[in-house]
């Protein structure tokens, strides 16, 4: 694998439907989705149709995006010089209550990217999907997947029954840690609970704003519960995150542990120093300042170049034509995200 | 609480020789029964048998545990002469109101619970009787102090007949509801309470707090206090969004909204996330004429404690600018245990002008103090 070109952290296969997964899932869930007409796990947090789901010029006829490996490298990775793309596949497994069936399509969707995608594109490589409503089977999934180094990461809502630092999730990060693979925590929820914490929005505008909040309270609950003390070799990918909201969040962190810390001892240094070397954000999208000046200063509030990792979020409408880069970066700062810090972030891009 | 600053000599120019306007101040009771006698006897008596039900599980405390007693106060707040931190006025005066040369005080009251009363009708009685409390006990006495009328958002009759008495009485400055409700507050069933509000006069107080009965996060209940407390700013972000995204400010172009004791450093973000979301989906809420950011710069105010802390101190001045040096107004959250003292808070030196506008003139001019 090139060295020197882009990784794209963060693009998202459409599964185009059921039937796609149907060879990849065995006699029984088989004959479950025949028989009871299971015909779609689409999530809510990205309806089909909305211009932010997919761009307009990445619909194919049939209105998806990021249906085929091809599509995806002449829209994603072409104009972009792109040399590998993480995929990030996003359909609902977390979203039912079911512990085996989310657990059944995880596996299902893990090897239809394998076969229908990876196989197809050497240059790409996925993270795992698991259905962590139960982290046992969630485990398993990883165990399976493991061996195939093509599976680069292990892929998480930022939203799902508890917060993310909770002991219950704690075999998904030892799996990971043991296999040298970050956990990507990606933009989305199970809607276990009202997205926000004064209730359930009215639009579609509000869940998506949201979900910086999310990304937030979720940074919290890890760097709070003590993950990154528990597992000093695991990463964190916040995806799709909006990261503006972090030279703030950070100021916050640290003032309050200094008050608070009592409470977790095993949170043993400023939280922005926790942060700034085992979390990573994605760049897009980029939610900041039109003024290139001041994206600059913000930049320059993050504290770090290491953080961020370029992506497209293709077929995400977060930017138009090929302008994937924000206008303002610093110089040095476009080769850092495109090459440096994502294989630095994934172990497994450089054997 | 900020040890490192609290040993840094005092600025040379303090807020005291402009006169300074506290926008978070907390009085307290000595004990429920202090409210008694602005109850009915129906309440009293439904006081003392039952006492309030909020959405939780413990009865008194707070779910998530603080670090000092009386629900975090400051150790050094307790009145000499017994009783709750912030509930005796002469304490008071000397620990905050006479030592920082307040001229006014913005009452925030976190007592009784009445906004949260799952039972509306005790949590209106409540309402009614903190309100003249605020007004008998405290404003009466100490005219510096200004109260916030209480009311339940679930019960939209009665708070509107809550603002519609309050109205025009020199006692109260602005209407308070706790961030955390049953629904986002930009929801249309609450109009009806925002646009009494705006009708007569007052900005809505978001003063964090509120018992929803919905988990602290989109992803579940935290754990500890130290999420607890960052999930405050969440709260505050997430009705922000409701409030300009419903449509609110277009409805209700007069109304004024000042968030208390959420910080304000997410502010710049969550402006550039609205802008950059709304413009690919703004097909979705048409009612919306403007960008977002502008609906926040025309009719949000923010309240400084508890103050952001950058690295750099200096990038506090950034994002001052970027929220708008008109529309943020020093607090100190007194008696809280992460109290923020006027003269070391900010540790870079401000402008004259801004400093003046920081600790007096946006409040004053907000709340039309003379």
């Amino acid at each position: 694998m090139a060295t020197e070109t882009p990784v794209d952290c963060d693009v998202h296969p459409v599964v185009p439907g059921m039937v796609a997964l149907l060879p990849y899932l065995d006699e029984m869930w088989r004959e479950m989705v025949v028989r009871r007409g299971l015909d779609e796990l689409n999530s809510i947090s990205y309806p089909s149709n909305a211009p932010l789901t997919t761009r307009a010029d990445w619909r194919d006829a049939s209105g998806r995006g990021a249906s085929t490996p091809e599509r995806l490298a002449r829209e994603a990775m072409a104009p972009f010089g792109t040399g590998t793309a993480i995929l990030n596949c996003l359909y609902g497994v977390q979203l039912p209550f079911s512990e085996d069936l989310g657990a059944a399509f995880a596996r299902a969707v893990n090897q239809w990217i394998a076969h229908e995608w990876l196989d197809r594109d050497e240059r790409l490589r996925a993270s795992i999907v698991v259905a962590a409503q139960s982290p046992e089977l969630s485990v398993a999934e990883i165990e399976r997947c493991a061996a195939d180094r093509r599976f680069v990461q292990v892929l998480m809502l930022v939203m799902g029954d508890q917060p993310l630092g909770k002991r219950a999730y704690w075999p998904i990060y030892e799996a990971a840690q043991r296999h040298g693979l970050p956990i990507g925590v990606h933009a989305g929820s199970s809607y276990r609970h009202p997205p926000t914490p004064v209730g359930w929005p009215s639009t579609h505008t509000e869940d998506y704003v949201n979900q910086a909040q999310a990304f937030q309270s979720a940074l919290t609950s890890l760097v709070t519960e003590g993950v990154f003390a528990k597992f000093p070799r695991l990463t964190v990918v916040l995806m799709e995150s909006g990261w503006t909201w972090l030279p703030a969040h950070l100021w916050r962190l640290d003032k309050f542990w200094k008050g608070v810390r009592m409470e977790v001892p095993w949170v043993d240094r400023p939280p922005s120093e926790i942060v700034r070397e085992r979390v990573r954000l994605t760049l897009q999208p980029v939610d900041g300042p039109a003024d290139p000046a001041q994206l600059g200063r913000l930049l320059d509030h993050m504290g770090s170049e290491e953080m961020l990792l370029f992506s497209t979020d293709y077929p995400h409408w977060q930017f138009d034509g090929d302008r994937a880069l924000p206008e303002g970066l610093p110089a040095g700062l476009a080769r850092k995200m495109m090459v440096d810090n994502p294989r630095a972030t994934y172990p497994r891009l450089s054997v | 609480m900020n040890v490192t600053v609290m040993d840094r000599a005092p600025e040379v120019s303090t807020q005291s020789q402009l006169g300074f306007v506290d926008c978070d101040v907390h009085p307290y009771v000595k004990s429920g029964a202090d409210l008694d006698p602005f109850l009915s006897e129906r309440w009293r008596k439904h006081r003392q048998m039952i006492g309030g039900r909020a959405r939780q599980a413990l009865s008194n405390s707070p779910q998530y545990f603080r670090l000092s007693p009386g629900t975090g106060m400051r150790r050094d707040a307790w009145p000499p002469g017994g009783g709750h931190p912030g509930s005796d006025l002469d304490f008071m005066r000397e620990q905050v109101l006479d030592k920082f040369g307040v001229t006014h005080g913005m009452m925030l009251p976190l007592i009784g619970r009445c906004s949260d009363e799952r039972n509306v009708e005790f949590g209106a009685a409540l309402c009614t009787a903190v309100n003249d409390w605020q007004a008998h006990v405290w404003s009466d006495p100490e005219p510096r102090l200004k109260g916030s009328v209480q009311v339940t958002a679930e019960y939209p009759e009665a708070a509107i007949a809550e603002i519609e008495r309050r109205a025009g009485d020199r006692r109260f400055s602005q209407v308070m509801i706790p961030p955390r409700g049953l629904e986002p507050l930009g929801r249309r069933r609450y109009w009806p309470i925002l646009e009494a509000a705006a009708a007569n006069g007052f900005p809505i107080a978001l003063h964090l707090g509120g018992t929803s009965g919905h988990a602290s996060t989109g992803g579940g209940w935290p754990s500890f206090y130290h999420e607890e407390h960052h999930s405050y700013v969440q709260s505050m972000e997430a009705l922000v969004t409701s409030l300009v995204i419903e449509g609110v400010f277009e409805r209700i172009p007069n109304l004024r909204v000042v968030l208390v004791e959420g910080g304000f450093a997410w502010m710049p973000s969550l402006c550039w996330r609205l802008d950059k979301h709304w413009k690919r989906l703004r097909e979705e809420v048409p009612h919306l004429k403007r960008l977002p950011s502008e609906y926040v710069r025309e009719n949000i105010w923010v309240t400084t404690q508890p103050i952001e802390e950058p690295e750099r101190p200096e990038d506090l001045l950034q994002t001052f600018e970027w929220i708008g040096w008109d529309r943020i107004m020093f607090s100190t959250d007194y008696p809280h245990w992460d109290q923020d003292d006027p003269r070391f808070a900010i540790k870079v030196p401000l402008p004259e002008e801004f400093r003046r506008k920081l600790f007096r003139d946006n409040a004053m001019s907000l709340y039309g103090l003379a």
